[in-house]
């Protein structure tokens, strides 16, 4: 550790910031990739339309994720509704 | 026999077509005969790299209509020995290239040369499956950036679920990951992923580092495939590449990036 090390050690190295992002992503994306519900992203296309038919929510607001259990895939489906007096 | 090696990235300018030059200028400077494909239809380059482009007359897709036959559409090196190229086509679109043309050009083109490298185009779209998809190896062009990294591992995806290999459940196509304008005083700065960073996350074996160098673009300005000259970091770097594809056991040199007096003193 250099002396000027010491003034930078807060900040995290771009690298490792990317490098961690990419970890993720990536291990992501080969999870769509390899299991057997490719059709995921649509599938949360269309909840989406079908949720907004009755509550406003964001692109964002919905998480849609297959866990693997042991032999068991989970399909797991998250909507978050915007806080009660934000409603119409 | 020979062998197909396809020569792609997911991401473009990553340094596909500079690789695919000096990677089969390379095989040929050994001895072995070899020619280097555009499939880059459309937008052809590879022949601006090789410096033939005002060579071209017959190219890849008039040898897969029948409108000329591939001894007329391949360009015999002036420089190296047993190294030809074969153009892509620049006016047509590239849904021009069949499954079964493909297959055809590759079959006659087998019987001829030892090495058939593929220089796919960018992209996921049907001309970098037409090159892969024959494949019986790969090299993945990665930059040490992160939008490449993700690009590569795309493509990783697809040489294991849509090549003939893949398809007819065969071994897998072998694939080599290169990095190429790598600048190793960033990553000691830690403003760069390292080799072993990238390598960690693709998980696929390590054949080289191409360091960011200008003697890249003299070369592409000059058309000379990068491989011509030796006295260059990039040139020796893919003589390396080269090397171990060939079987050789060559250490990765770290072309350092020299220190100044500065942060010898401070530095770590």
């Amino acid at each position: 550790m250099s002396f000027f090390d010491y003034f930078r050690a807060n900040k995290k190295k771009s690298a490792v910031v990317a490098k961690e992002r990419l970890q993720i992503i990536v291990a992501h994306e080969r999870g769509l990739r390899h299991s057997n519900f490719d059709f995921l992203p649509k599938l949360q296309q269309e909840l989406l339309a079908v949720v907004r038919k009755y509550v406003q929510i964001e692109d964002d607001q919905i998480k849609i994720s297959v866990e693997k259990d042991g032999d068991c895939e989970v399909l797991e489906l998250n909507i978050a509704l915007p806080e009660v007096d934000d409603r119409p | 026999m020979s062998r197909i090696i396809v020569v792609t990235s997911g991401k473009g300018g990553v340094g596909k077509t500079t690789t695919s030059a000096a990677f089969a200028t390379g095989l040929a400077l050994r001895g072995h005969s070899t020619v280097v494909i555009d499939f880059d239809v459309g937008l052809r380059n590879l022949d601006l790299i090789m410096g033939c482009e005002r060579r071209v007359v017959y190219d890849f897709i008039n040898v897969i209509n029948g409108e000329g036959n591939l001894n007329q559409a391949l360009i015999k090196d002036k420089r190296v020995e047993n190294l030809y190229v074969l153009p892509a086509s620049q006016t047509r679109d590239k849904d021009a290239l069949t499954l079964k043309g493909v297959e055809q050009v590759l079959a006659a083109l087998s019987e001829r040369f030892e090495f058939i490298v593929c220089d796919s185009p960018a992209g996921i779209e049907h001309g970098a499956l037409m090159a892969m998809h024959f494949a019986d190896e790969a090299i993945i062009v990665t930059n040490p950036e992160v939008s490449s990294v993700r690009d590569s591992d795309r493509i990783i995806g697809l040489l294991s679920s849509k090549t003939r290999r893949a398809i007819q459940g065969d071994t897998p196509v072998r694939e080599h990951l290169l990095l190429t304008r790598y600048v190793p005083r960033r990553v000691q700065s830690g403003d760069m992923l390292s080799a072993q960073d990238v390598q960690e996350i693709l998980a696929i074996p390590l054949i080289g580092i191409i360091p960011e160098s200008t003697a890249v673009l003299q070369a592409s300005n000059a058309g000379e495939p990068i491989t011509l000259d030796s006295d260059t970091d990039a040139g020796q770097a893919y003589l390396d590449v080269v090397a171990r594809f060939l079987g050789e056991d060559r250490p990765i040199r770290m072309f350092s990036g020299k220190k100044g007096l500065f942060s010898r003193l401070f530095g770590n």
